[in-house]
């Protein structure tokens, strides 16, 4: 077991180098540059010489190589560098956002989670009735319907219906409960209930393969009552394969929810990248997928652990 | 359970004439959402292809006299903010979808097949590598991955699809990997090795059909998220351009900011998105039901 | 006889009585229902705006987007500045008065005493200079963005704390107004020796706000100076600048109120939104904007290098018209030529009308492009690409109508909108056939506006890739010409020849501002650019 944790973590390292080489080489081909989209862009007075200063000044004029070596002893001293756009440092621009996107995925993560356990096991246990066609009707929407339109549709409604709007700041949860809770729970409900049709979906098909087995005949045919066989039997081990689903999205939600990000005017993950990005900004650029990248590598190892923990066939097989 | 199945199964050949045998028939009554699903598919299908005939309007002549008018006997889904017809939009809007959608995931699907089943196969350190490559581009979000191809290629549908295609490799290289894994320790390969056969004979001619199933299941899934994505992309300003009809350009801009004024510009384009994505999604659900070897008699 | 004369002088004092009454009616009628005049300036609240980008520093004289200038600003103060409620007039801020001499070489500034900075320090004429010497004369590693306007200074001098003097190597019309741009902040000479990069990520200035806190990209906060030098201001307790980015969001928060307003400009729709849900609660004001978009030819390719070809695609497209059409939904408006119309050195619209594409009639002038399309042996259904930013407001509606309008004239135009990284890297590598270009600048004035067409050789704003001689001469001279009158004859001979003559570029529509706020908001007008606002001290919230 430990043997087996030793090789996958050991696989960390590595793998997050090469992302960031990945990233770093990505970057440079990309056609624009940062110092024209700030000093150009409407600003009908600058010179040629000015631009080569800006350029010289972020270390842009340094052959390619020089830069990648600077930059990869950043990264030893885990420094992630000063963000060509503002100058503030790296991690200050992502640590802020990170607390909002960290928050919103927990809170998405609770919403799908208590959506989707209930409604997945009513779903296989009625299975063919007109409850599991209501509840793959409800979660087949929810993969299919676009969550930025129902953001979209969710303010409309709130402005039209309540004439309210919630709040545009984001203060932490420690700060001010009420203000934050009003501000995070319409986005989480538009992307929990797509994160929760697809925990159902994993939920029902998990709990029916399980349901199948002949353990579980086996304890139906000694009389026990259904309720115990579903909590105590079959959830049990139909939850690895929601675990493993439920593990690697929400990985996903750190850095993908940039549309989302963008129709609520949330100040996070997602909205820093598509930022950094329209502004070639290589620095922050860099850092924010690293961070990506390294929260979705530990979440897989995480759920690699916990897969060979709950399933001994795996670790010796 | 297996004894369901076979109940069912028994059922139906008790049926008799063509709508017992045809196998066809027996999908629809099987899987009545699977077959709605393939029924709006095959009318999208038909719009793409015809939607020069069936449209009432020219989708992009700017008309402004007509700027925002509400759903109406001229305009069925009412008009933009250049005075277009909405419906007409939505109409050659399933081109652009159905093109994207496709092009992307058969793209896609196909390259994560090829890299798949070779790396299945071959195994050793061609499949070590290739996984952990594929391990690392799998670390990125998919919208993220698309975003740095379209800032590399630049916008247009080709690049798009290029953009969508990529982010389909690497799952499409999984399951197909996983399948043919399986079926490489099968008897009859092993039968085949041992008269001879060579590597790409027994790839194409043993493995690929095992592994059809799935990846026919898994293009299906491809298709919807196809057509997410590309309205995720042209909403952020990153898919294909005004003048073009695509449904998530049309969410973009205009019909946000009006949304309260003009509320059919902003309903209707979405309503469409998640009909098609909904119609991929039961296909596909039907589908995987329909060929899972467990459910079979 | 007495009792008619008593009568008679009463009657005269009741009528008197009731004029007065009249008078004090109609007084008190106008001055409660003047704007802003009945009510006296009331201390105290917070102006909560929207700011829609983030800013890249803070550095004043290194940046060129409002986004820096809308949350920095109010810290500041300049040595002269344009006048909000009078623009285009020059005030001093902190400069109390100034002199020119003569031959116009010589500029004499006089400061203004008792101004301090925020750390306590007082202001002297060392920190004017040390300022214009970032400006104009920057250091080895300092970016003066604009320091190419300046080109005339020769040297400041400080001859007393309280006086500053510039030495011009020629005279140069406009010099004041260039000194006047709202992007040089005064900074503190101490520092700036220290460290001239400090300004980039800190704030000091002598301004009416002090600085409290920036959260990155969420909000910025300032507080009110209360040794501000100009008593009595500011009005305001402070001030939070929300950065908003996504519209619709921003709408969101002016319905609400919980923002009241933004600086830069709403489309026409935006407008009609916020007018209807929020009925008499909500003001609007409208200037033109000193913003326009332009279509550049990359010259280099045929059939662009074919001066008919791009005299054909000028005369294709109906500006009044479009105009007309494009004012509901965008926020353009005005047509004209090369200088802002409604500017002092605007075209008058009986010259306007003359050049190619700016005339009335649109059949005819189609069919005058269809001719020169022929001449030129350009096909019908020929294509090119026209690019874009991918920008919705206004660059998208334009680059829309531009497609449809060429469509007329038998021509396949391909709209291809960019991210503006990709935008800008395609522009300046001269990889396009046409592009949409832009430009916003904070005053109108010949050299600034001009400055882009001049040769490719001389101007690196000049993405076209022409070199004509004739247009560098006429720069240059109308550059040095201290007449209005000839200065404007040059500048329409420059304009006639670069949009008609020669057809260079074309000009698509100039922008028209719209600033829909809040009532509560006093104290506030609309100018031509959003870079002179917000001007702060002076705004008040009533109720």
């Amino acid at each position: 077991m430990s043997r087996y944790i030793l090789t996958r973590a050991s696989l960390i390292l590595p793998t997050m180098l090469a992302v960031a080489v990945l990233i770093f080489l990505l970057m440079r081909v990309v056609p624009g540059d940062i110092v024209e989209l700030r000093l150009v862009l409407g600003g009908s007075y600058v010179t040629p010489g000015v631009i080569a200063a800006e350029r010289s000044r972020l270390g842009l004029d340094k052959p390619l190589w020089n830069q990648f070596l600077d930059y990869l002893a950043g990264l030893a001293r885990l420094d992630l560098g000063l963000s060509m756009w503002s100058g503030a440092p790296v991690a200050h621009e992502i640590g802020l956002r990170l607390a909002l996107s960290l928050q919103l995925a927990i809170m998405a993560t609770l919403i799908a989670v208590a959506l989707a356990i209930p409604l997945g096991t009513l779903a296989a246990v009625y299975r063919g009735r007109w409850i599991d066609q209501a509840v793959q009707l409800f979660s087949v929407a929810g993969l299919s319907i676009p969550s930025f339109w129902l953001g979209i549709l969710l303010i409309l409604f709130l402005l039209t219906y309540f004439n309210y709007l919630p709040p545009l700041i984001f203060t932490p949860l420690l700060v001010d409960p009420k203000a934050n809770l009003a501000q995070l729970i319409w986005p989480a409900l538009a992307v929990g209930y797509r994160y929760s049709a697809v925990a159902t979906r994993m939920t029902r098909s998990a709990l029916l393969e399980v349901l199948r087995e002949d353990y579980v005949r086996t304890a139906w045919a000694k009389g026990l009552g259904r309720t115990v066989i579903i909590r105590r039997h079959a959830l049990r081990n139909a939850l690895l394969p929601v675990v493993t689903v439920i593990g690697l999205e929400f990985a996903f939600l750190i850095g993908g929810l940039v549309v989302t990000e963008q129709v609520f005017n949330l100040n996070g993950v997602g909205k820093l990248t598509v930022e950094a990005i329209a502004q070639r900004d290589y620095t922050l650029i860099q850092g924010l997928m690293l961070v990506v990248a390294a929260g979705y590598i530990l979440a897989n190892f995480v759920v690699d652990i916990l897969y060979a923990w709950l399933d001994p066939r795996i670790t010796y097989g | 359970m297996a004894s369901d199945a076979v109940l069912e199964t028994t059922r139906l050949s008790r049926r008799s004439g063509l709508a017992g045998r045809h196998p066809l028939a027996r999908f629809i009554r099987k899987y009545p959402m699977g077959a709605v699903g393939a029924f709006l598919i095959a009318a999208m299908l038909l719009v793409g292809i015809f939607a020069g005939v069936v449209a009432p309007y020219d989708p992009v002549a700017n008309d402004f006299a007509a700027m925002f008018q509400r759903p109406s006997r001229a305009h069925w889904f009412g008009t933009d903010a250049f005075g277009r017809d909405v419906l007409s939009r939505i109409l050659f809007g399933a081109r652009t979808a159905l093109l994207v959608g496709f092009g992307s995931s058969f793209l896609g699907a196909s390259v994560g097949a090829v890299i798949g089943v070779v790396s299945a196969y071959f195994g050793g350190r061609l499949d070590l590598w290739l996984q952990r490559l594929l391990d690392i581009v799998m670390a990125f979000p998919i919208i993220i991955l698309a975003m740095a191809v379209v800032a590399l290629l630049g916008t247009g549908t080709v690049n798009l699809i290029l953009a969508i295609a990529l982010s389909f490799v690497p799952r499409a290289e999984r399951v197909v990997r996983a399948s043919a894994l399986a079926v490489r320790e099968m008897v009859y390969v092993e039968a085949a090795r041992a008269i001879g056969a060579g590597p790409w004979r027994i790839i194409f001619r043993h493995m690929s059909p095992n592994v059809a199933a799935p990846y026919l299941v898994m293009l299906t899934a491809f298709l919807g998220q196809a057509i997410l994505l590309e309205a995720s992309l042209s909403f952020l300003g990153l898919g294909v351009a005004e003048p073009t009809p695509a449904w998530g350009l049309m969410l973009r801009g205009a019909a946000v900011d009006f949304v309260q004024r003009a509320p059919w510009m902003a309903i209707f384009p979405g309503l469409a998105i998640s009909v098609a994505v909904l119609a991929f999604n039961v296909l596909g659900d039907a589908l995987r039901d329909a060929l899972d070897p467990r459910l079979r008699a | 006889m007495p009792a008619d004369e008593s009568e008679r002088t009463y009657l005269r004092r009741r009528e008197v009585d009731a004029l007065l009454r009249v008078a004090l009616a109609v007084l008190l009628a106008v001055l409660l229902t003047a704007p802003g005049m009945a009510q006296q300036p009331r201390r105290g609240g917070t102006l909560t705006y929207i700011v829609t980008a983030l800013p890249p520093s803070f550095d004043g004289h290194r940046e060129t987007t409002f986004a820096m200038l809308h949350p920095v600003k109010p810290h500041y103060n300049y040595l002269v500045k344009f006048d909000t409620n009078n623009y285009p007039k020059v005030v001093g801020d902190l400069a109390e008065s100034w002199t020119a001499s003569n031959d116009g070489r010589t500029y004499t500034f006089k400061l203004r005493r008792g101004v301090r900075f925020h750390d306590g320090s007082t202001l002297t004429s060392r920190d004017i200079k040390a300022t214009f010497d970032k400006i104009i004369f920057p250091k080895e590693g300092v970016v003066s963005a604009r320091q190419v306007i300046y080109q005339s200074v020769q040297r400041i001098e400080t001859p007393d704390p309280q006086t500053v003097v510039f030495r011009l190597r020629y005279a140069a019309p406009s010099f004041v107004e260039k000194l006047a741009s709202p992007f040089n902040f005064v900074y503190k000479a101490d520092i700036l020796e220290r460290d001239p990069t400090f300004y980039e990520r800190n704030i000091l200035g002598t301004g009416p706000f002090k600085f409290v806190e920036y959260v990155r990209g969420s909000h910025w906060v300032g507080r009110r100076n209360d040794d501000y030098f100009k008593p009595g201001l500011p009005y305001l307790d402070g001030y939070r600048a929300l950065f908003i980015s996504s519209r619709s969001a921003m709408m969101a928060a002016l319905k609400s109120g919980q923002a009241l307003i933004e600086f830069r400009g709403v489309s026409p729709a935006e407008r009609d939104e916020l007018v209807s849900s929020l009925g008499d609660k909500v003001a609007v004001q409208s200037q033109p904007w000193n913003c326009n978009l332009i279509v550049a030819f990359n010259t280099k390719k045929k059939p662009f290098d074919d001066v008919r070809f791009r005299r054909a695609l000028t005369l294709a497209v109906d500006r009044w018209g479009g105009s007309a059409a494009l004012s509901k939904i965008a926020f353009l408006g005005p047509v004209g030529a090369v200088m802002r119309p409604g500017s002092e050195f605007a075209m008058p619209e009986a010259e306007l009308v003359k050049l190619a594409g700016y005339g009335r009639d649109i059949a005819a002038a189609r069919q005058e492009a269809r001719r020169l399309l022929r001449e030129a042996g350009v096909p019908e259904g020929f294509t090119f690409t026209l690019k874009n930013r991918s920008v919705p407001m206004p660059y998208e509606p334009a680059g829309v109508f531009l497609v449809d309008q060429w469509r007329q004239v038998g021509l396949n135009v391909q709209h291809v909108q960019q991210e503006t990284a990709k935008y800008l890297a395609d522009q300046r590598a001269g990889d396009y056939d046409a592009s949409v270009d832009f430009a916003c600048d904070f005053m109108d004035d010949p050299d600034v506006q001009l400055a882009k067409f001049v040769s490719a050789d001389v101007s690196p704003l000049n993405y076209g890739g022409y070199i004509d001689r004739q247009l560098d001469a006429l720069y240059f001279r109308q550059s040095r010409t201290a007449n209005k009158a000839e200065r404007l004859r040059l500048v329409h001979q420059f304009e006639r020849r670069l949009l008609d003559e020669r057809a260079y570029a074309m000009y698509i529509l100039w922008w028209q501002r719209i600033i829909p706020y809040w009532k509560t908001l006093q104290g506030y007008k609309t100018t031509t650019n959003h870079y002179v606002e917000p001007d702060m001290e002076a705004y008040w919230l009533s109720q």
